[in-house]
C-alpha cells in the first residue's frame, strides 16, 4: 500500500544511501523540504531506510529546534532572536506578529496560513531587527511595517 | 578541465589563470554576502549583468559576486578594481550611472561614496575608511576579491600552493610549524591546536577523522558563516592540510541549518576540489588521499559542543557526552577525532604559506595571530572586523565601529555569547585576547561582540542569555535543566519588579551551583552573562528590586509610556496606530494615554514625530 506521503518520501529517501545514520539529519531536513513538516509516515520510511530505530528517528526529529512535527502554515513568518536584534527591539516584533495572527510563537494559524517562529540567529545582524517571511529576509523592521507586511500577504490569498 | 596530478600541473595551471586576468584589468565585485543579499544585491548583480551586456563592455569588464566584505551596515556594497574604489548602499537605479560614469568614464560619483560621520570626510578606496583601514585582515583578506564560487580565483590569488607545501615538508613538520605558530582555537576554549592534532595523530588507530564546526550557535555571531560563504576552499585547504598532519582520511563539516548559502557554496567548492584532484585519493600525486562530507546541523546551540556535536553525525541526538576521553582520543564512531572551528582551519594555509615565526609575530604572546569579531548592536558600523588580538575594546568599538549611533552613551560590550559576559565602560581598555577577557569575567567565545548602550537594561540581556540557555538546554544534567529554568523564573520576577534583595542572593547561589554541577560547558558557562551583570551592574538589579525601576526604561512591568502634553501637536498618529486603542485625543489637541489599556508595545513611541511619547 502506498499513500501519497510515502510515493513523496520514497523520492527523498532514493537520494540517500542505505543503512547510513549518518545522513539522519540530513534526510530529516529533505523530507521537511517536501512536506514543510516531517510526517509521520515519512519518519517510519526513513528508518526502515537508514535501518535505525523509529525511536531514535522521533528521538532525534524532536531534539532539534529546525524540525516540526506537525504541519506547518503556507507562510512562514520567522523573528529572529538573536542577541543583536533582541537589543534592538526584536521581542515588540514578535509580540506584533502573535497580535496581528492571533497565535502564540510556534503555532500555526487555524486556516494553515501562517506560522509563527523564532530563530536564534541568521546572522545578518546588522539588519537587525529582522524578520524572514517566506524566505525574504526584511531588515530594520517595525511593529507597524511587519503589520503591514502580514496585512499584504492575507490581502494576496483574499483575491 | 582534468583532475592535477602533481603540484606542477597546479602551478601551471595558476600560471594560466593568471595570465589570462592581468593586474590592472577592470572588475565589479558586488558583495553576495547574506547580508548585502538581503539588502538586494542578487538584484543588483543582474542589472549590472544587463547594462554591461547593453553597452557591450561584458567581455572587458569582469563582474564577479564575492563573499562578504564585512561592512554589512552600509550594504550593498560594490569595489571596483584595479583601483579598489568601494561604493556603498548601492541601489539598482544607480547601475546605469554607474557603469555610464564610473566605469566608462572613471569618473566618481560622490554620493555613493562612504562618508565618515564623525569627520564628515568622504573616502575613495575601501582601505582607507577608519573601518578597514585599523583592522588586519589574514583570514578575510580575500573574501571581497574572489568569486567563491569559482577554483580557479582561489588559485589565481595562490590557493592550494600552501598545500603543496605542506605535503612537501611531511606531516612531523607541518605539525610542528602549527604548534611553533601557537595558533589556538577559534571556536570558543582556545586550546591551543598544534597540541589537539598531536594527540590526535599519536593515539594509535586504523582510522582518524577531522572535523570542522561550523555550528556558529553564539546568536550575534557571523564570522564562520562569512568565512564559508566568502572563502570556502580556504577552509577546505586547511583541512586538507590538517588530515594530512594527523593521518586523517575522512573529514566532515558540521553546518548549521540556518545557512543555507554557507552549504550551497561549500558543496560547490568540494564538488571543484574533487573534480581537480584536490579532494579524493592520491591528492597530486602524493599518496595522500582526503575527502569531506558535509552534515547540517537541525538548529541546536548545544550541538557546537564537540562531542554532542560528534553525537548529532552519528545520527543520535545531540547530548554531550563526559570527557575525558576528549575526541583527539576517542571521537567520531570511537575513532580519534581531531575537530577545530572554520576560523582554525582557515588560519592554517597561511601559517603554513609565511611561516610559524611570522604569524607569531601577530598579536600578544599568548594569543597569537588575528581574530574576527562580529561587531553588532548599538554600534554604528556594525559588521566583521579582524584584528590583531590584544587590540583594546576602545579601538574596536569607537574607531573602527565608530561608536554609538544617535549620540547615546556607550553602557557595555557582552562578547562570548551566551557563555561570555558583558564589560562595561571602565574596562573599555582592556586588551583583547584570550587570557585577558577570561580574567575581567568575560570570554572571547567565538568572536560575538554585542555593543550595548544607555538604552539597554542589563537585567533584561541576563534574562535574554537564561532563556536562551533554558531551551537549549539538552536536558541530561537536572542542574543545568532545571537550574536554568529556575534562574529564569528568577529573573523574569526581577524583571517585573516582584523581586527583593533575597532573589538577588538566590540568582547568586543558584548560578554556582548550576555552574559547579553541569557535564559540559553549556551549563558550566550558563551563569557567566549573570553573574557578570550583577559584578559590573549590580546597581541595575537593586533599581529594579528595591526602587521598582528600570533605568533603561526596557522591563515592561516597570515603566509606563506618556504624552507630553507640551511637544504633542495632536496629528493623531498614535492614536490611528495604537492596536488597544489606549490612545485619545482629537486631531489638532493634546492626545493621552489610557494606561489601563496600554499594552507597553511602543508603537506610539516608534511613529511619533515630535518625539513626544515619554518613557518612564
Ligand atoms: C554549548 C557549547 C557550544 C559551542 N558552540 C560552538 C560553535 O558554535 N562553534 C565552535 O567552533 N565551537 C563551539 N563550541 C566549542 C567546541 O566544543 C570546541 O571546543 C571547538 O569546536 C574546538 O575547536 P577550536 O579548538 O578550533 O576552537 C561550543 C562549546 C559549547 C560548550
Amino acid at each position: 500500500m502506498s499513500t501519497a506521503i510515502a510515493k513523496q518520501a520514497h523520492a527523498v529517501l532514493k537520494n540517500h544511501p542505505r543503512d547510513e545514520p549518518s545522513a539522519l539529519v540530513n534526510v530529516l531536513h529533505d523530507i521537511q523540504d517536501e512536506f514543510r513538516y516531517l510526517p509521520e509516515e515519512a519518519l517510519r520510511l526513513a528508518s526502515e531506510h537508514l535501518q535505525i530505530s523509529t525511536a531514535q528517528v522521533f528521538g532525534v526529529a524532536s531534539f532539534f529546534k529546525g524540525f516540526h512535527l506537525k504541519p506547518r502554515g503556507e507562510h512562514i513568518c520567522t523573528v529572529c532572536m538573536g542577541t543583536a536584534c533582541h537589543v534592538r527591539g526584536a521581542p515588540r516584533l514578535l509580540e506584533q506578529a502573535e497580535r496581528d495572527l492571533g497565535i502564540s510563537s510556534g503555532q500555526t494559524t487555524p486556516d494553515l496560513q501562517f506560522t509563527i517562529e523564532e530563530v536564534n540567529c541568521v546572522g545578518a545582524c546588522a539588519l537587525g531587527p529582522l524578520v524572514i517571511v517566506d524566505g525574504e529576509y526584511n531588515g530594520n523592521m517595525t511593529p507597524h511595517r511587519l503589520t503591514k507586511l502580514v496585512n499584504k500577504i492575507q490581502k494576496k490569498k483574499g483575491k | 578541465m582534468a583532475a592535477f596530478k602533481n603540484a606542477k600541473q597546479l602551478a601551471d595551471h595558476r600560471k594560466k589563470v593568471v595570465a589570462s586576468r592581468p593586474e590592472n584589468r577592470k572588475a565589479i565585485a558586488v558583495c553576495a554576502g547574506t547580508g548585502c543579499k538581503a539588502f538586494g544585491s542578487y538584484k543588483l548583480l543582474d542589472a549590472f549583468k544587463k547594462e554591461l551586456k547593453k553597452r557591450k563592455l561584458d567581455r572587458k569588464v569582469e563582474l564577479r559576486a564575492t563573499g562578504c566584505h564585512g561592512f554589512c551596515e552600509r550594504g550593498p556594497l560594490v569595489l571596483f578594481f584595479p583601483e579598489g574604489m568601494l561604493y556603498q548602499r548601492v541601489q539598482v537605479k544607480d547601475v546605469e550611472e554607474i557603469v555610464k560614469q564610473t566605469v566608462v568614464k572613471e569618473k566618481v560619483i560622490d554620493r555613493l561614496l562612504y562618508q565618515d560621520p564623525t569627520t564628515g570626510k568622504k573616502h575613495k578606496k575601501e582601505e582607507d575608511i577608519p573601518f578597514y583601514k585599523h583592522q588586519a585582515r589574514l583570514v578575510l583578506k580575500n573574501n571581497g576579491l574572489i568569486d567563491p564560487t569559482s577554483i580557479d580565483d582561489y588559485i589565481r590569488i595562490g590557493g592550494y600552493n600552501s598545500l603543496v607545501k605542506a605535503l612537501g615538508m611531511g606531516p612531523e613538520k607541518v605539525l610542528k610549524e602549527v604548534k611553533a605558530a601557537k595558533l589556538r582555537g577559534r571556536g570558543g576554549a582556545g586550546f591551543p591546536a598544534g597540541i589537539k592534532w598531536e594527540t590526535c595523530r599519536n593515539t594509535e588507530s586504523d582510522k582518524r577523522y577531522v572535523i570542522c564546526n561550523a555550528d556558529e550557535g553564539d546568536p550575534g555571531a557571523f564570522m564562520d558563516r562569512s568565512v564559508l560563504e566568502g572563502n570556502p576552499h580556504s577552509v577546505v585547504e586547511g583541512m586538507l592540510i590538517g588530515a594530512y598532519a594527523i593521518g586523517a582520511d575522512e573529514g566532515y563539516v558540521y553546518v548549521r541549518q540556518e545557512y543555507p548559502l554557507a552549504v550551497e557554496r561549500l558543496e560547490i567548492a568540494l564538488d571543484a576540489a574533487r573534480k581537480q584532484g584536490l579532494l579524493g585519493k592520491n591528492i597530486l600525486g602524493s599518496g595522500f588521499g582526503f575527502d569531506i562530507h558535509i552534515n547540517r546541523g537541525g538548529g541546536a546551540f548545544v550541538c557546537g559542543e564537540e562531542s554532542a556535536l560528534i553525537a548529532s553525525i552519528e545520527g543520535h541526538r545531540g547530548v554531550p557526552k563526559r570527557r575525558p576521553p576528549y575526541p583527539a582520543v576517542c571521537g567520531l564512531w570511537g575513532k580519534p577525532t581531531n575537530i577545530n572551528n572554520v576560523e582554525t582551519w582557515a588560519n592554517v594555509p597561511p601559517i603554513i604559506d609565511r611561516g610559524a615565526k611570522w604569524f607569531a609575530s601577530i598579536g600578544t604572546q599568548g594569543s597569537t595571530g588575528t581574530k574576527i569579531f562580529s561587531l553588532v548592536g548599538k554600534v554604528n558600523n556594525t559588521g566583521l572586523v579582524e584584528v590583531p588580538m590584544g587590540m583594546t575594546l576602545r579601538e574596536i568599538v569607537f574607531d573602527i565601529g565608530g561608536g554609538i549611533p544617535g549620540g547615546k552613551k556607550f553602557k557595555a560590550v557582552q562578547t562570548g555569547g551566551p557563555s561570555g559576559g558583558c564589560l562595561p565602560e571602565k574596562k573599555l581598555d582592556v586588551p583583547v585576547d584570550f587570557d585577558t577577557l577570561l580574567r575581567e569575567g568575560a570570554m572571547m567565545g567565538s568572536g560575538g561582540m554585542i555593543v550595548m548602550d544607555e538604552d539597554t537594561c542589563m537585567v533584561d540581556l541576563a534574562k535574554y542569555f537564561l532563556r536562551f540557555l533554558k531551551f537549549e538546554s539538552c536536558g541530561n544534567c537536572t542542574s543545568c535543566r532545571d537550574g536554568l529554568m529556575r534562574l529564569h523564573e528568577l529573573l523574569v520576577d526581577i524583571a517585573a519588579g516582584r523581586g527583593t534583595e533575597a532573589t538577588i542572593d538566590l540568582v547568586e547561589e543558584l548560578a554556582q551551583v548550576v555552574r559547579d554541577t553541569s557535564l559540559c560547558a553549556l551549563g558550566s558557562t550558563a551563569a557567566n552573562p549573570v553573574l557578570s551583570t550583577l559584578r559590573y551592574f549590580r546597581d541595575e538589579y537593586e533599581a529594579h528590586v528595591l526602587k521598582k525601576r528600570c533605568p533603561a526604561g526596557v522591563c515592561k512591568e516597570l515603566i509606563t509610556f506618556r504624552i507630553d502634553p507640551k511637544t504633542c501637536n495632536g496629528c493623531t498618529l498614535c492614536r490611528v496606530r495604537c492596536p488597544q486603542e489606549a490612545v485619545v485625543g482629537k486631531k489638532g489637541q493634546v492626545h493621552k494615554i489610557i494606561q489601563k489599556k496600554c499594552i507597553k508595545c511602543g508603537i506610539c513611541k516608534d511613529v511619533c514625530n515630535q518625539d513626544a511619547v515619554i518613557v518612564e
